[in-house]
């Protein structure tokens, strides 16, 4: 089967690029080993989430933030999105100071939206918290979605724009020649004269096969879900000096996120419960929020992601194949980043060039001195 | 407790209880935890306590249950009762709940002896208050003697409807009616099997002999029913079904049901362990050899968790386990193992003769299992209905998972228990694929719901 664009990975990443490109008239095929958003792209904490980035990341955050904003009108689905602002809290006067710095940081790269609040207004906004807290830095329109709904919105937006998709297909080879990528899979050959990376947490394998050195780590952050409870929290709350993600979800769950790993088995896809390290988590939940002692966990699971050493994705063209391109990388924050990601792909493949500054992103900051 | 058994069991029914009693007899440190407050499993549930005059009502098989805990009271293990155990992994790593304080403990070996649940058949009303399943009915009146005071509808098809019906006679229950929902094709169906049933006669004997005592107190069966609805806005008011053409209704608060048991597979699917769809009983079943070894290193799957066979092979495989523990602990040679093994694996067999004969006879219409009516909730955590599922199928969700995902069946606390296989009959019959290749929710421990607060007492020490 022949397209212009041949796209490794259906997850948002792939499906969000194949949007843009179809939007553009270029006819694209997304290929999964697994079924779409199998892993981080479907099970994720759904965090859309400005605060608290790397400064690299800010530019992109800031413009997919805009798109979230108005994400019916490209998907044809409010993807679930909520915007009560995500907030990091300050527990001490060390806590205030980080942020205070982080918010002048932000202020001089010429964004403000990251702000500081104090005390006062922080009660007056999660009046459920426990009385310790300093103030906070707050980013007004962040907010959240349902991941595997914006998954399955982006996907059905790109299918209806002719976008061809296939579940169950894993590349078991790929060949470049006369400026065309040849991928053979259980289910026949693909080609193309674009091959797209969106692989996740397998890409690192599939941009050796192109000539690149990226060393992905695999990872599986855990989450944790507690039974319906009545609305208390509104933001999405963090904490500067503990590993928190903190959410009342849409139907009264809450969703507990702390960045702590599960065991993972790459190989068999199998992840297992750190039960040590959620026990971490609980406590940090219970000491902002005591109140939840007696709520009930219902659930725990963990996605595998692709985590990069500098925890920077990679985005752009290949450095050693002609008409490759990367986007993979998130590092467990790539959730928001989506639907900038395809329109910037998009651009590279069919403009050669952005607008958006993505140079801390190239895959050459892995490649050996001197290769 | 202790953080660490040679040998760990899990379940104090006919399986885990006849296990223990082999291991410890072999010098085997064993403990057993069990959620129930006293051993006997669902079968023999509260034979220690049960007066005699209940006991005598239910049975002569429900009293072969009390030599089995004597004996297993005098064995010496260490039992743990009221003991949920709430996560298993492939590592054998057991978490634990005692009253409010949850534990993690290590085994090199773990029996998974957790028996059988009702298979969650949802129809139209299924989750109205007044409908329970007869496994309900027997533990209230195992545990407490409560029969229902104002009489009772009971419906479904297998065995068990059969044997509560018979017990509630006993106790002097007003039954209303007896709705068998078995197909009238069902006895072509079994008749190649009945030669081989033959050979296990006691069983078929006992059936007869129910339903004889039922029709001579004149309680009537009606056979062939369809299209059972419970009806009432608040609590049940009302039964309907289809039979002969016709339609009837029939007034009652409540309605028992039984589709048959399907294994327990929360925990062995917890732990990774690899399941097989048995198409002659309709459940999905752990991958296990001849002495109970999972896919899984270390992990033993004993009883009616392992597939349906009823409570004395599930005695029986509970031993060869136990024997194929000691084994693998180095307290038995091989040779010792397999002569040891001779006399339960015979027993087996031949309790094995009734099975293909029951599972034929009382198969489920595919029909009832892939929900026809849209409306029919099947998720009651999240009140999903089959309509919801089904619609999710053409819109690119070929699986259980993906389905719960979009539909959030399967989400609620209960983790998918009730709604799993119901899902994927619908999921498979919507896509037109086998229910085998349609998958089964993957296991979000915990396995049973535990507290924030239970979690953070947990490892205690380290904060951030």
């Amino acid at each position: 089967m022949k397209s212009d664009v041949l796209i490794i990975g259906g997850g948002l990443m792939g499906f969000s690029t194949a949007l843009q490109l179809a939007l553009r008239g270029t006819r694209c095929i997304v290929l999964d080993k697994d079924s779409p958003g199998r892993h981080a792209s479907g099970v994720n904490a759904g965090g859309l989430r400005q605060l608290n980035r790397h400064p690299a990341e800010v530019p992109l955050s800031v413009v997919a933030a805009e798109m979230w904003q108005h994400i019916e009108a490209l998907v044809d689905s409010d993807c679930d999105t909520h915007f009560p602002g995500q907030i990091r809290i300050a527990e001490n006067a060390a806590d205030m100071q980080a942020l205070e710095e982080r918010a002048a940081m932000i202020s001089a790269l010429g964004f403000n939206h990251e702000q500081i609040i104090g005390r006062r207004e922080l009660y007056q906004l999660v009046p459920a918290l426990a009385p310790h807290c300093k103030g906070a830095l707050i980013c007004r329109n962040d907010g959240y979605a349902r991941p595997y709904h914006a998954l399955h919105a982006f996907r059905r937006k790109a299918r209806s724009l002719g976008v061809e998709f296939r579940a169950s297909t894993r590349v078991d080879a790929l060949l470049h020649s006369a400026d065309e990528w040849q991928v053979s899979t259980p289910n026949g050959e693909f080609r193309a004269p674009v091959l797209v990376n969106c692989a996740g947490a397998w890409a690192g394998r599939l941009a050796a096969v192109v000539g690149d050195t990226a060393p992905v780590k695999p990872g599986a952050p855990m989450l944790m879900i507690t039974e319906r409870l009545p609305r208390f929290v509104g933001p999405v709350i963090g904490s500067a000096s503990r590993k928190l993600s903190f959410k009342q979800m849409q139907n009264g769950s809450v969703l507990i996120g702390g960045a702590h790993m599960a065991e993972l088995d790459i190989a068999q896809q199998r992840t297992t419960m750190n039960w040590d390290k959620l026990a971490v988590s609980a406590r940090t939940v219970m000491a902002l929020f005591p109140q939840l002692e007696h709520t009930r966990i219902v659930r725990t699971w963990a996605g595998i992601e692709a985590f990069m050493p500098d925890n920077l994705p990679v985005i752009g063209r290949s450095s050693a194949s002609p008409q490759a391109w990367h986007a993979f990388g998130f590092s467990a924050h790539g959730f928001q980043l989506s639907p900038v990601i395809g329109k910037i792909m998009s651009q590279l493949i069919l403009d050669g060039q952005t607008d958006l500054p993505i140079e801390p992103f190239s895959i050459e900051r892995f490649q050996a001195p001197g290769a | 407790m202790k953080d660490h058994y040679p040998l760990v069991i899990i379940g104090a029914g006919p399986a885990g209880l006849a296990a223990a009693v082999v291991a410890a007899e072999h010098g085997l440190d064993v403990a057993l935890f069990d959620e129930q407050p006293a051993p006997g499993g669902q079968i023999y549930r509260a034979t220690e306590s049960i007066p005699a005059r209940r006991a005598g009502l239910l049975g002569a098989e429900y009293q072969r249950g009390r030599n089995l805990v004597s004996t297993f009271r005098s064995s010496g293990v260490a039992y743990f009762p009221d003991t949920q155990v709430w996560s298993l992994s492939h590592k054998r790593a057991i978490g634990l709940l005692q009253g409010k304080t949850p534990t993690m403990i290590t085994a090199d070996q773990v029996l998974l002896a957790n028996g059988a649940m009702e298979r969650p058949v949802p129809f139209p009303g299924w989750t109205l208050p007044g409908v329970m399943n007869t496994g309900a009915g027997q533990i209230l009146f195992k545990s407490h003697g409560l029969v229902p005071a104002k009489g009772v509808v009971l419906a479904g098809s297998g065995p068990l409807l059969l044997l509560l019906a018979w017990q509630y006679l006993h106790a002097g229950v007003k039954m209303q009616a007896l709705l068998d929902l078995t197909p009238v094709h069902n006895h072509l169906r079994a008749l190649p099997q009945l030669p081989r049933a033959l050979l296990a006669s006691h069983y078929l004997t006992k059936g007869l002999a129910y339903k004889k005592d039922l029709k001579q107190a004149g309680i009537s069966t009606l056979h062939n029913v369809s299209d059972l609805h419970a009806e009432g806005d608040e609590h049940l008011v009302s039964v309907t079904f289809r039979r002969q053409g016709r339609q009837h209704t029939i007034e009652t608060d409540l309605l028992l049901t039984h589709f048959g048991v399907i294994p327990h597979t929360h925990l062995s699917r917890a732990a990774g362990c690899r399941h097989d769809w048995d198409k002659s009983q309709q459940c999905w079943r752990p991958q296990l050899d001849d002495w109970g070894n999972s896919s899984i290193d270390g992990i033993l799957i004993a009883g009616d968790g392992a597939g349906i066979g009823g409570a004395r092979t599930a005695e029986h495989a509970g031993r060869l386990a136990a024997l194929q523990a000691t084994h693998a602990l180095g307290l038995i040679q091989r040779s010792e193992r397999d002569r040891l093994a001779r006399d339960d694996r015979k027993w087996m067999r031949d309790e094995q003769h009734i099975r293909p004969f029951l599972e034929a006879f009382f198969h489920i219409p595919g029909k009832l299992l892939s929900v026809p009516d849209d409306d029919t909730i099947v998720c009651r955590c999240e009140e999903v209905t089959a309509g919801q599922i089904r619609a999710a199928v053409p819109d690119g969700h070929s699986d259980s998972n993906q389905v719960k995902f979009l539909t959030r069946c399967g989400m609620g606390p209960c983790q998918g228990r009730q709604c799993a296989d119901a899902v994927a009959h619908i999921v498979a019959a919507a896509g037109g694929n086998s229910i085998a290749t349609g998958g089964y929710y993957r296991g979000r421990p915990p396995v049973t719901p535990l507290t924030l607060g239970q979690l953070a007492s947990l490892y205690p020490g380290e904060t951030e």
